[in-house]
């Protein structure tokens, strides 16, 4: 089980989701990948999708200011 | 193969799709799709294979564009009246997208060349308007175990089917082309311009179908649809053990060419 990181901060939808599921793709089933995102849209959105297209969101939290950490599992 | 950023922004919306995603994207780049007539059924289908991404497109037509064909075949402008018809649509399709490699061929096909054009395309699209081409074009892709999608359209109506091999082809349903003078042709009974465009489109949707692997072909069934009454119906159909091309005993072995009714197409 490895763990990857993707910073989505500087995207807007669906540039967001889009770069946040072509990480995932890479992922081996049982790998994680940490996604650092926006409050707002992305932090509304990416986890939401991520779950309608199979994947399972573990934990969202706040890491600084506007930025939050969402961390997926495939 | 890597998709690059400006790929990655280029089909966000593909990509977005839970049955594409980038890998699905990535086959969608390296496969090789044949259009047959780039008129009204493959002009929009040229143009939306294009857009998403088809790596490698032929395109056949021996036909100029002529200034009756603007109403239906959007690939074409006005301005190119009198150019063959693949420099125009090649033209439009490299615009759209720089990705694609159009291969053009400047005439039609026939027994003697079609085995040769179809070699190498992993998908094939019947954008022909007469029932010589298409009759060879079932024939040629059953014998060489190529995956077409069929289509016609005349006034309002449409109707399409999609073969792979296994499938029922087209000659199951339609034993041999009709008689000269039985069905009008476009040119006689006419065509609602975005007649041309709904199953131009669908058998561009069937073509990425197949090659990302994804969804239910129109195989074994015949999508009719009726654009006056805005009916869309499909018709079971199933594969004829006595078809003269895939049936257990086939006549016929080799390709061959129908006579075309003289009124059809002008020889230029």
């Amino acid at each position: 089980m490895s763990t990857f990181k993707i910073d989505i901060t500087k995207d807007h939808c669906p540039m967001t989701f889009v770069k946040t599921k072509l990480e995932l793709e890479k992922l081996n089933s049982g790998d994680t990948l940490e996604v650092l995102l926006s409050e707002g849209e992305p932090l509304d959105n990416v986890p939401k999708s991520a779950v309608e297209q199979g994947y399972k969101v573990i934990s969202t939290a706040p890491v600084s200011g506007k930025t939050h950490l969402v961390v997926i599992e495939k | 193969m890597r998709l690059t950023e400006s790929q990655i922004e280029r089909y966000s919306r593909q990509i977005l799709l839970k049955d594409v995603g980038g890998s699905g994207q990535e086959k969608i780049l390296s496969s090789k799709v044949l259009i047959i007539g780039t008129g009204g059924l493959g002009a929009p289908a040229a143009l939306y294979l294009a857009a998403s991404g088809v790596g490698t497109i032929g395109i056949v037509d021996g036909d100029n564009v002529d200034i009756s064909n603007l109403q239906r075949q959007i690939i074409h402008f006005t301005n190119d009246i009198g150019r063959p018809k693949v420099v125009s649509a090649r033209e439009k399709m490299t615009a759209i997208n720089p990705d694609v490699k159009v291969f053009s061929y400047n005439e039609r096909v026939f027994a003697s060349n079609i085995a040769e054009i179809i070699n190498g395309y992993d998908f094939i699209i019947d954008g022909t308007d007469n029932f010589p081409a298409k009759f060879l074009i079932n024939d040629a892709c059953v014998l060489n175990n190529k995956p077409f999608s069929h289509g016609g359209i005349l006034r309002f109506d449409g109707q399409t089917m999609t073969y792979v091999p296994g499938s029922a082809c087209y000659r199951c349903i339609f034993k041999e082309p009709p008689p000269k003078g039985a069905v009008p042709t476009c040119s006689e009974a006419g065509i609602l311009g975005p007649v041309a465009g709904m199953l131009g489109t669908i058998q561009a949707a069937e073509a990425l179908k197949y090659i990302l692997g994804k969804g239910k072909l129109l195989t074994d069934r015949l999508l009719i649809f009726n654009a006056f009454e805005m009916n869309f119906r499909t018709a079971v159909i199933k594969k004829n053990p006595e078809c003269p091309v895939c049936g257990k005993n086939p006549s016929i072995t080799s390709l061959q060419d129908y006579e075309q009714p003289s009124c059809d197409i002008p020889r230029r």
